[in-house]
């Protein structure tokens, strides 16, 4: 993985003193917290129903044993013993105390992390694939150019005020599992007619409460025009994106509105200037980083490895996990491991600072001492060989972590919600969790087959309820908490926009609202259909129809 | 008022000139674009240093060819939120030219200035109320960059 050189270091200790300062400032009083207020935001301190939160950057998902011990180790001494996975691949603090924000900083500082530009109208954590590099559907490792474009964000001095904040994500490979059309920019990598590997260039997707599926800007951008494509689209937004309306502020809408033929053609018009310019990417520069993303030595090993074959075949609850919860590596007789965070009882996404250190042995002794994080709010130990993985299991069973789950509707992706978040019109995480405890047979989830339930407790969709196959929104009626079922929405290739399926339920009536759904698919289904399928084929209409049914 | 310039803390001799005054004040004045679109030849005529007010939406490609009649642009920060005017700073410097001071007026405060320096604003009137010699070490606050922009023609991998 990338590690920082002395540039990268400097610029990230400067920011802990830079922070120090006005977090004195403001302790003494020369800030107002509403001066106060952008500058911690630029830091990923927001002030929530109950105390601050952190934010802490996890670029592209990607860290270290000894990274995420440093988390677990900040989870225990300055908040209340856990850390939570977002859905941008973060990590957030819910407890830390304003006088020991500089102090956290610093212990991340030493182990190369930062909460650099984790909220703020600015550029964002890049994100991206978190099968990246050993996922056998890719063309290429996003990684290095995502790393690339971390460092060119990183306090840009022309885009750090812009109309509102910036999320950017790369994928490498022919299916995307990392929502690149839900982002202001999303890089694909793909190849041209001359077999030349480059991005294809989405902008103007993102959630909230105007969802918009990013548009295709440019089929093509060579690698080395990375940043000076970047810095074109960049330079077209900072000058016309809206800031009268916070509401109409992110660049989905301003795609929107000029059409996208007149922003192509003003981001056309701006790259001609950009284009020959110093920012155009040196191979030098594209090998270095590359450099770090080399794979990882692989033994040599012949499937199939009998002893995993073995342990599959004797034993029926490895075997469901196996098939869950991990992938086909691209290296025979490894396996790609997901770590689900999504245990019955636990709020999505939570993870105790004993699992985080536990989690960080497992990666040192079974894959390469690197774990990464998935914006479904799970983690992955990508390298792990087929015949450790019956131990594998074993040990994270004992920590709670191997629920067989990923992939299946227990795996569902929640905002914080009510219980932390003053924007909320609802509660979020016990909503998610009692839908979890209700469907808790395995077998009924494994029939279910691929469902993707996402829920947000308010219309800023931080819960990506929008693109879950089943989305569930929390919305106020009358100072009740009701939520509202949308249907058919997908983050992944066949990206999509759910439905609202019509009045909103009381918090009693989302499980057998979901029970009919559910009964509805299943005595519909073709062979092999998931559920979206099935909608998609018949309509939302007959959904409906079952969910509202009166008799 | 005291003015940031050039990492100084020095007297400012400019006049701003409101969009609406009736008579033009005697020496070093700066002008919103409005004034100086009605009134250019009265501006050309008069003894003086002139310089010009720009607002966010007022694109400095809208008068380049009038850059070499000023010697300040003031890019005005109704709000440090508003980030349009790093475009024009850095536009103006490395797009068009400009040579002269460029100022940032409005809603400065000493934690954009490191930022504002970078895309080539070299004077600052710093908000009232704030200590000038604590802005002025804020644009230290750094001492190494990634990018190039207009105090660095060179991004750090070609450095
Ligand atoms: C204190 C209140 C809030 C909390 C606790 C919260 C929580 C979150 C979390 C956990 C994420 C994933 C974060 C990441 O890793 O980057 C997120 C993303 C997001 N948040 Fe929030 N958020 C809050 C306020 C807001 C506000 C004020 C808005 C909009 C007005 C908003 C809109 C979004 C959206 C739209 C996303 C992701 C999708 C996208 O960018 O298109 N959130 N939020
Ligand atoms: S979706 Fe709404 S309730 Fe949930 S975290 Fe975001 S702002 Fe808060």
């Amino acid at each position: 993985m990338y590690r920082y050189n002395d540039l990268d270091a400097t610029i990230v200790r400067e920011r802990v003193a830079q922070f120090r300062g006005q977090v004195q400032r403001r302790l003494t009083g020369e800030l107002s917290e509403d001066e106060f207020r952008p500058l911690r935001l630029m830091n990923g301190l927001y002030l929530q129903l109950h105390a601050y939160m952190l934010r802490v950057a996890i670029p592209y998902g990607l860290l270290s044993s000894r990274q995420l011990r440093t988390l677990a180790h900040i989870a225990e001494k300055y908040d209340r013993g856990y850390g939570h996975f977002t859905t941008r691949q973060n990590i957030q603090y819910n407890w830390p105390k304003l006088v020991d924000v500089p102090d956290i900083l610093a212990e991340l500082a030493d182990v190369e992390m930062h909460a650099i530009q984790t909220s703020g109208n600015c550029i964002r954590n890049i994100s991206s694939d978190h099968f990246a590099g050993v996922i056998a559907d890719e063309i290429e490792d996003p990684r290095p150019y995502a790393e690339i474009m971390r460092q060119w964000s990183t306090f840009h001095p022309e885009f750090s005020y812009l109309p509102r904040k910036f999320k950017i994500a790369f994928s490498g490979a022919v299916n995307d599992r990392a929502a690149v059309a839900f982002h202001d920019i999303g890089f694909r990598t793909v190849k041209n007619d001359r077999g030349e590997v480059g991005f294809a260039v989405y902008v103007g997707g993102g959630m909230g409460r105007t969802p918009m599926i990013g548009k295709l800007v440019r089929e093509f951008v060579e690698k080395k025009h990375l940043l000076t494509y970047t810095e074109a689209i960049m330079r077209v937004y900072n000058e016309f994106g809206r800031r009268d309306h916070l509401f109409k502020s992110r660049i989905k809408i301003l795609v929107h509105e000029l059409g996208l033929e007149e922003f192509r053609r003003l981001v056309e018009d701006e790259w001609a200037y950009t284009k020959d310019s110093a920012l155009v990417l040196t191979d030098a520069e594209i090998a270095r980083v590359a450099a770090f993303f080399t794979p990882h030595l692989y033994e040599k090993i012949t499937e199939p490895v009998a002893a995993f074959e073995q342990a599959k075949a004797e034993n029926k609850a490895f075997a469901a996990w196996i098939a869950h919860n991990t992938h086909a590596h691209k290296a025979p007789g490894y396996r790609i491991v997901s770590v689900s965070l999504k245990k019955t009882g636990i709020a999505p996404g939570d993870v105790t600072d004993a699992q985080m250190r536990a989690i960080a042995d497992l990666a040192d002794a079974y894959s390469f001492g690197e774990i990464r994080a998935t914006h479904e709010q799970n983690l992955v130990l990508a390298d792990v060989r087929q015949a450790d993985l019956l131990e594998l299991w074993k040990k994270l069973d004992g920590q709670g972590l191997a629920s067989a789950n990923i992939g299946t509707l227990q795996d569902i992706i929640c905002c914080p919600g009510l219980d932390y978040c003053s924007l909320a019109n609802a509660r979020s995480i016990p909503i998610a969790m009692e839908i979890a405890e209700h469907f808790d047979r395995m077998d009924y989830l494994y029939d279910l087959g691929e469902l993707k339930i996402k829920m947000s407790g308010c219309i800023n969709a931080c819960g990506h309820h929008h693109v879950g196959h089943i989305g569930i929104l929390g919305v106020d009626k009358k100072g009740e908490e009701f939520y509202q079922i949308t249907l058919g929405g997908s983050a992944a290739d066949d990206a999509a926009i759910g439905q609202i399926i019509g009045p909103a339920f009381s918090r009693d009536a989302i499980i057998p609202a979901l029970e009919r759904l559910l009964g509805y698919y299943v005595a519909t289904r073709e062979e092999g259909e998931r559920f979206l399928d099935t909608l998609r084929r018949v309509g939302i209409k007959p959904f409906k129809e079952h969910v509202y049914a009166t008799h | 008022m005291p003015l940031i310039k050039d990492r100084r803390v020095v007297d400012d001799a400019w006049t701003h000139v409101a969009a609406d005054a009736a008579a033009l004040p005697a020496g070093d004045i700066i002008v919103p674009l409005a004034v100086w679109k009605s009134r250019k030849e009265e501006l050309s005529a008069r003894n003086g240093g002139l310089g010009l007010k720009l607002e966010p939406g007022e694109h400095p490609g809208e008068i380049v060819d009038d850059l070499p009649r000023f010697s300040v642009i003031a890019l005005n920060f109704p709000n440090f939120r508003d980030g349009r005017a790093y475009s024009y700073a850095r536009l103006l410097r490395e797009r068009y030219g400009f040579k002269g001071e460029i100022r940032a007026v409005g809603d400065v405060g000493r934690d954009q200035m490191f930022f504002m320096a970078r895309c080539g604003i070299n004077a600052f009137e710093v908000k009232a109320g704030k200590s000038i010699e604590d802005a002025l070490a804020a644009l230290s606050d750094f001492s190494v960059t990634y990018q190039n922009a207009a105090d660095t023609p060179l991004p750090f991998f070609r450095r």
